[in-house]
């Protein structure tokens, strides 16, 4: 684990170091380590990244040294030091004069982080008024300064709005300018831009990277490889609760030595083409499956395969704002998916790629134009006349857990999937439920469970056996993997790809993450503010793109290969 | 203390024995570990419902049974809640009265449930003016005070225990019905019906196995913090002289007749008192630690 660091600037002693770090939590009797034995050390101007899935304890890490892991965390270590002072027995008192002056703090998720009643300067300024003695109009000066420092665009207006007012990136700004308040010699960035659109990631990387330059220690988390190449020097993989390796960025990326760092590196999706598995663990599905499978879908009217399954011609939404202003969410929108092949659909947030997936499940009217599914009407049909055909296009969602009933096991979820049009006894089913488990390579076992009870991969792979359970042609994948760790994403992506090839799905899939798009889709479409900016062949468009806006987007787009600052 | 109490604990002591057996061997799941907040008002519950179901086999005499030569008997061996201005026994007309308490209270909250049941979903489900009406219609009841409305309805249907039951369900159904409501339209939006509209469900079928089971587990909650509610409400309209009438056996009407003597025999209006209090605090110590138990799962 004691790599030996080349350290940037020898002579100078560690902001921070941390040696033997065990962190348990629960009551005396009961402990439950989460983290064994980690140890590192950042020295001033550099960026120290820990990565690892969620689970692995780095953010307990980064917590402890704050002091922030409550009263029922038991906190060993050898050395924990701040600047050389000794913080293993510190009291509440001494880490609230480390808390900000010292070590400034960015939480991943800024509308929680921000409270709501109160303007972002208020939000500000409260670091300033507790640990300075400015008086009340250096502050606002301050605060305006720190504003425009992270890059916020008219911060006399800002200054005055409340985090509901902004946007996510804005936000993520305004907690950076709170966390650099005070100058502190350390920063946290505890997964910064996670939530955030490719272009407003790379913004804040930027903003991250300008406060390296000026002398700032970083201490960057995240799940993403791909994220942290960018702006770290060193790179701290964590799993388990435990460092399984450290190293200089370039090393750690381009010559991996631990196993689980080559599999971080392989999930991520940036330029890999198509059908390249990303995960580590195999996806199979037997012949019998196949059959079972093609039997179970088959009968279907038989399609001209050189039809496009899913045609958008024209979409249009127009909604109403309250002061009945248009607000254009999808226009002039069409598209054309073809048979067994993946139609990317991607943009940032507020694009209006989620109204046209709606508009394709028929949940949305479309306000002009219409959407026909395996070359019949679908769109201007009246849901009753819809119905008996909902079996040939099926979803899946960002969020799984909200698309399950709260009560309801995985075994009737899936069998309500499978539907009353199939008769099927009750042995039947459940043999039907067994084998889309073992499809989605789940155990059987799960089928008694709630999916309030099961991990986040678990859950997006029951909500894909339920979207395949009906025997569909065309799925609708609106954001499926954004809520997942990279190495889960993998997984999910290498069974999405899988299934493709066996069963000749149709995909529609849509994410914000350019990586994603690349890996799964033949062709794509780039939208913004509702319109479509650039449609193609997706080796194409990546390679070759048309358009300022994809442009822009691809620049912004993590990739793997080592920048050097 | 009493053998309407003793002889019941046996009972449960039973009846919590069989899951554990179940249970063990082989399950991973963890016992669920049953805290003194569920298992003693369980306990009173069930004692509770025997001296309804079967008072006969607790009380020591009939409920109107009259001994005048006995009047006024302090609590003691003979009679152990003492004896009434008739010489009637407290004990015997307290356990009596334990059905009608415990068919109010239920029935009442029933009422309350199924009528708000319809005004609410009604109003979760219908279209924007079939819910602005409901809604309107909610919050003028609302401007009453519960027992207010109780007290109305027994104006209009005359003073009674049946209409004493419907008004008490009556008074307590806007509560409920603003809160299936809520639920209505929250899981109305929610993932799980788009899905199964998604999946070419009709909406007859997403309203029975999506929608109403997921009003219904909270609301089974609520109904038992209502029934406590509910046997206090109708043993006050008894207080009034509006629920049960004398001599039948009744808490509320056995309290309003002691107060008469509340200075000489205490014992008169304590021990109907002592079984409001346990049957309200019962139930509803029950249905919070129901709840508290549905959150952590």
């Amino acid at each position: 684990m004691q790599q030996t660091t080349q350290i940037l600037d020898k002579k100078s002693q560690p902001v921070i170091k941390v040696e033997d770090l065990l962190i348990g939590f629960g009551s005396k009797q009961r402990v439950k380590q989460t983290v064994h034995g980690v140890s590192f050390e950042i020295y001033p101007g550099e960026c120290l990244a820990i990565v690892g899935e969620s689970g692995s304890g780095k953010s307990v890490t980064a917590r402890t040294l704050l002091g922030l892991n409550g009263t029922n965390a038991q906190i060993q270590a050898k050395a924990l030091e701040l600047n050389g002072q000794d913080l293993r027995s510190a009291s509440e008192r001494t880490w609230r004069t480390v808390r900000g002056p010292q070590i400034g703090y960015v939480l991943q998720d800024a509308l929680v982080s921000l409270d709501p009643l109160r303007t972002i300067g208020q939000e500000i300024s409260d670091a300033l008024r507790i640990h300075t003695k400015l008086s009340s109009a250096d502050r606002t000066a301050k605060v305006l300064d720190l504003l425009e420092a992270v890059g916020v665009p008219e911060p006399q207006q800002r200054i005055n709005q409340r985090s509901g007012e902004l946007s996510g990136g804005l936000r993520q700004r305004a907690l950076i300018a709170a966390a650099i308040a005070l100058d502190p010699a350390l920063l946290i960035a505890d997964e910064p831009t996670t939530a955030l659109d490719a272009t407003v990631q790379a913004q804040i990387l930027d903003l991250l990277a300008a406060r390296k330059r000026a002398g700032t220690s970083l201490l960057l988390i995240s799940h993403d490889l791909a994220v942290v190449g960018k702006l770290a020097d060193r790179i701290a993989v964590m799993r388990a609760g435990e460092l399984v390796e450290v190293g200089r960025t370039e090393a750690v990326l381009s010559n991996p030595q631990h196993e689980y760092t080559k599999g971080l590196l392989k999930a991520v999706p940036t330029n890999k083409p198509r059908g390249t598995k990303l995960s580590t663990g195999t996806v199979t599905i037997s012949e019998r499956h196949h059959e079972l499978i093609a039997s179970s879908r088959g009968k279907g009217q038989a399609v001209d395969a050189g039809l496009p399954v899913l045609v958008g011609e024209n979409l249009r939404k127009i909604y109403r704002n309250p002061d009945g202003s248009p607000r254009v969410a999808v226009q002039d929108v069409s598209f054309a998916l073809n048979r067994g092949k993946t139609l990317g659909i991607v943009g940032e947030s507020g694009s209006g790629k989620s109204t046209v997936a709606r508009m394709a499940l028929g949940l949305t009217p479309t306000d002009r134009g219409t959407v026909r599914l395996l070359g019949q009407e679908w769109s201007s049909l009246k849901e009753k006349q819809r119905r008996p055909h909902r079996s040939k296009i099926t979803t899946i969602y960002q969020d799984p857990l909200g698309s399950f009933d709260p009560q309801w096991d995985v075994a009737r979820i899936l069998g309500e999937a499978l539907g009353a049009g199939q008769n099927l006894s009750r042995t039947q089913r459940r043999e039907e439920i067994k084998r889309l488990l073992q499809i989605v390579g789940l155990d059987d076992s799960v089928a008694s469970r709630l999916p309030l009870r099961l991990s986040g991969g678990q859950r997006q792979r029951i909500a894909i056996a339920r979207a395949i359970a009906p025997g569909p042609e065309v799925i609708i994948c609106d954001e499926p993997v954004s809520a997942l760790d990279v190495s889960i994403q993998a997984q999910v992506l290498d069974l999405l790809d899988e299934l493709q090839r066996e069963f000749g799905l149709s995909y529609l899939f849509i994410s914000h993450d350019l990586g994603v798009v690349q890996h799964i889709s033949d062709e794509v479409v780039v939208m913004e503010s509702g319109r479509v900016v650039e449609a193609g062949r997706t080796s194409e468009v990546f390679a070759h793109p048309a358009e300022q806006y994809t442009r822009k987007l691809l620049s912004a787009a993590p990739k793997l290969a080592v920048v050097q600052s | 203390m009493t053998q309407g109490i003793e002889a019941p604990e046996i009972e449960t002591r039973h009846l919590a024995a069989e899951p554990t057996r179940r249970d063990t061997p082989g399950s991973s799941r963890r016992l669920p570990t049953l805290g003194l907040g569920i298992v003693l008002p369980f306990i009173v519950l069930i004692g509770l419902v025997i001296a309804a179901v079967l008072p006969s086999w607790i009380a020591t005499t009939g409920a109107l049974d009259m001994d005048p030569a006995q009047a006024f008997a302090a609590p003691g061996a003979a009679h152990w809640f003492g004896t009434d201005e008739s010489g009637r026994d407290v004990f015997s007309r307290v356990i009596f009265g334990t059905r009608s308490s415990l068919l109010i209270g239920v029935l009442a909250t029933l009422i309350g449930l199924g009528v708000a049941l319809v005004l609410g979903a009604l109003a979760g489900l219908g279209t924007k003016a079939v819910d602005f009406g409901v809604s309107r219609f909610l919050e003028v009841l609302f401007a009453f005070p519960g027992l207010l409305l109780a007290l109305l309805v027994i104006t209009i249907l005359g003073p009674g225990v049946v209409t004493t039951t419907i008004a008490v369900g009556l008074s307590a159904a806007p509560g409920y019905a603003r809160m299936i409501r809520s639920q209505v339209l929250s899981i109305r939006r929610s993932g799980y019906v788009e899905a199964a509209i998604v999946q070419g469900k009709s909406g007859g079928y997403i309203i029975v196995r999506h929608i109403l089971p997921n009003v219904a587990a909270p609301l089974f909650v609520l109904a038992t913090l209502g029934v406590g509610q509910a046997i206090v409400w109708a043993s006050s309209l008894s207080f009034l002289g509006l629920g049960a009438t004398p001599p039948d056996p009744e808490w509320g009407s056995m309290l309003s007749q002691g107060r008469l003597y509340i200075g000489n025999a205490w014992w008169l209006t304590f021990f109907p008192g002592l079984f409001i209090v346990l049957s309200a605090a019962s139930t509803t110590l029950l249905g919070h630690g129901i709840q508290r138990k549905l959150k952590d799962r």
